[in-house]
């Protein structure tokens, strides 16, 4: 049964940085700013290793598309426990998820996982878009937010995922793609003798061409603006002056 | 209560509530003290005055509402204040301790009371003088990084402000969220970045300070050299309210890294922690700017009050925290890159993590920082803030388990890096017994190292 678990992950600037739009409204500052893997893949990362650890997967192999920059992230994922990296090089500001699913499409025809686990979306452009077009696009069923997962010799994966009104189960056969959700678990903290052992292992590499796969972005961003700031509230003195507000408002 | 012949009823009033308000420790120390006759008492006029200097909701009398600032964080300190005042400016500071000079009232500053050595709280019924309405951040000089507030800016504040100008605070400990900088300069806090930016001596450019008699004493240079006259500004960082009350710093802050590593280890024992310090300040040198250590003991208490997860996943005699900052990301993981694999070749540590992002960062401080918080939870705590020769920074620790046997648990935290130990001893409740064994056994000993019992 054991499987061979893909799990793509994205560098991202890092959930704690208070971002800054850039001058030319086009985008977010990144300069100088910290990069950390995307909290959703870390996520997708840890569950791939508690399946290894469970002996239900025989390994784990992470990508990612993106700059020469993205190694680092890579690395991380190698120090948590990965087995095989994949680095595909792409340089560009904007990398949309269309572009990202197709070559998450021919990494996979290459490398046959039999399950994909990715985050359920990228804390940086929220698109929520990525795992769901791979999984048209290998014509593998799709479980999206999983909150649970476990993988069983007959029924296949079963896992349940988060919805606005509550959570609901579900049973997928595989090859499968799942996305995973904030409350999967709690990713572990890269220990030294990974970490030591990660720099010394080979990435290996390729590129959207040698993929046959068009990078070209579909989509123009005009331009982006930070949020309205907050105004401070005004205290009233009577229900009335509630009221009236209300209305007024 | 005797009686007593006596020319007016005043004496007798005075005798009276004198012994109502003797009050003795049966907390943390059996010294019983009395409170000192010398001192008046606070009568309606003195509210009436406060009242007609400070803004509305600038005095508190209500009983309720003056127990957070009768009590201490930890609290164990009780004292037994009558008016709480709540000034805006140094002025108002001014006449408040004018006007208590001439009616010999006894006051007490408090900052943001999160001493933990019951230094912030009255003894008896001290006038409670608050600065936390002193909040004003006057100005940041962005090339020079010089920054002038009053002295009730909360720490965390401060360094959120200064991070707009690309600046941070030089002093950083676990009570930023509440501590102010007032505070921190009278009591000289140290803090978890000493090492990197040594203490606020060094730090604190000029002062601004009402004497007792609300004389104003303007000391708020901001010149980074000055060698007229005597530097008065050193005589009040740490003087904790016995010259005057601090009302306006000029701080220098650093620039604020723009890269920062976060990374703990488990040892096998003491020794191991010194040698990795020793390696840090070598081969990390100028990036290192945290080395704190906790052993097992003190993890435990952190992990079993629910207040940090252990990041390491298994158990260790001693951990220590590193933290290094600079300006250049790639050079910083090289050194960093270098240091962990020296360790781990030479088997200094047993095991480590290392942050990837800075929530994992945040929360392997957490580990460190919640230390107290902790053992506040798990009972009565008796805290020492000693400054050791490192040949006995983690022997008195053991020396005082000797001693309490299975009474209480004796365990050491800090600074290490300083040479400063946080000796705290942890029991399921307050006892003579307990104090007797401590003390004064804990002030010979660091005595005899020439150390300090005030870090």
């Amino acid at each position: 049964m054991a499987l061979r678990i893909l799990v793509p992950i994205k560098r991202v600037i890092d959930y704690a940085v208070k971002i800054r739009v850039r001058p030319d409204k086009r985008g977010i500052e990144t300069a100088n700013v910290k990069m950390s893997m995307n909290p959703f893949d870390e996520i997708a990362v840890e569950e791939a290793l508690r399946l290894k650890e469970k002996g239900v997967a025989k390994e784990v192999m992470v990508v990612t598309v993106g700059s020469k920059a993205c190694q680092e992230t890579l690395r991380t994922a190698l120090a948590m426990g990965a087995d095989q990296a994949i680095h595909v090089e792409h340089d560009s500001d904007v990398i949309e998820p269309i572009g990202v699913a197709s070559v998450l499409h021919k990494i996979s025809l290459k490398h046959t996982p039999n399950l994909i686990l990715l985050g359920k979306q990228a804390i940086d452009d929220d698109c929520n878009q990525t795992g769901q077009m791979l999984a048209g696009m290998l014509k593998w069923p799709q479980g999206t937010f999983i909150s649970k997962v476990t993988v069983d010799k007959e029924k296949g994966v079963e896992i349940d995922r988060e919805t606005d009104s509550g959570s609901e189960s579900l049973s997928l056969s595989l090859p499968a793609v799942l996305t995973c959700d904030l409350r999967l678990n709690e990713p572990r903290y890269a220990k030294l003798q990974n970490i030591m052992k990660a720099k010394k292992m080979e990435v290996q590499k390729t590129t959207p061409q040698e993929l046959g796969v068009d990078m070209t972005p579909r989509l123009e961003i005009v331009h982006i603006n930070e949020p309205p700031k907050r105004e401070g509230g005004v205290k009233v003195k009577s229900v009335d002056e509630v009221v009236a507000k209300i209305k007024g408002a | 209560m005797f009686s007593l012949k006596s020319n007016g009823t005043t004496i007798i009033k005075r005798i009276l509530t004198t012994k109502i308000l003797f009050k003795s420790y049966s907390t943390s120390s059996n010294v019983t003290v009395t409170r000192n006759d010398k001192y008046s008492q606070v009568t309606e006029e003195d509210i009436s005055y406060f009242k007609s200097i400070l803004e509305e909701g600038g005095v508190i009398t209500d009983k309720d509402d003056l127990r957070m600032y009768n009590t201490d964080w930890m609290n164990k300190y009780k004292g037994n204040s009558k008016v709480a005042l709540r000034p805006k400016t140094t002025e108002q500071i001014s006449a408040i301790l004018k006007h208590c000079h001439s009616r010999s009232l006894a006051v007490v500053p408090q900052g943001g009371n999160t001493g933990l050595v019951g230094g912030s709280v009255p003894v008896f019924d001290e006038v409670i003088l608050s600065l936390g309405l002193m909040n004003k951040i006057e100005k940041v000089d962005q090339s020079s990084g010089v920054v002038t507030c009053q002295a009730g800016v909360v720490l965390e504040t401060l360094d959120h402000h200064l991070s707009r100008f690309g600046y941070t605070v030089p002093v950083d400990l676990g009570a930023k969220g509440s501590c102010q900088i007032g505070g921190n300069v009278s009591t000289n806090a140290g803090g978890i970045r000493l090492l990197r930016y040594g203490s606020l001596h060094a730090n604190v450019l000029g002062i601004e300070a009402v004497l007792a008699d609300g004389t104003v004493l303007d000391n708020l240079s901001c010149l980074r050299k000055d060698n007229t006259g005597y530097d008065m500004k050193h005589v009040f960082i740490g003087s904790e309210g016995s010259l005057g009350v601090i009302t306006r710093v000029s701080l220098l802050t650093p620039p604020r890294p723009t890269s920062v590593n976060v990374a703990m280890f488990g040892c096998k024992d003491f020794a191991s922690v010194l040698v990795a310090l020793q390696r840090a300040k070598t081969e990390l040198g100028e990036i290192l700017s945290a080395f704190e250590f906790l052993d097992r003991k003190s993890m435990d208490k952190v992990v079993a009050h629910g207040k940090a997860k252990d990041p390491l996943s298994e158990s260790h005699d001693f951990y220590f925290l590193i933290e290094t900052s600079g300006s250049n990301k790639d050079h910083d993981k090289a050194k960093l890159d270098l240091f962990l694999e020296n360790i781990l070749a030479a088997e200094v540590v047993s095991d480590g993590v290392v942050a990837e992002n800075v929530t994992q960062a945040t929360d392997i401080w957490k580990v460190r920082e919640t230390i107290p918080e902790a053992l506040q939870k798990a009972g009565a705590v008796y805290k020492y803030d000693l400054s050791l020769p490192l040949s006995h920074f983690y022997k008195i620790v053991e020396v005082m388990q000797d001693r309490l046997g299975d009474k209480a648990t004796a365990m050491g935290y800090g600074h290490v890096g300083d040479g400063n130990v946080h000796l705290n001893i942890s029991a399921p409740s307050y006892s003579k017994e307990i104090y007797d064994i401590i003390e004064p056994f804990v002030y010979e000993y660091v005595a005899e190292q020439r150390g300090s019992i005030s870090a």
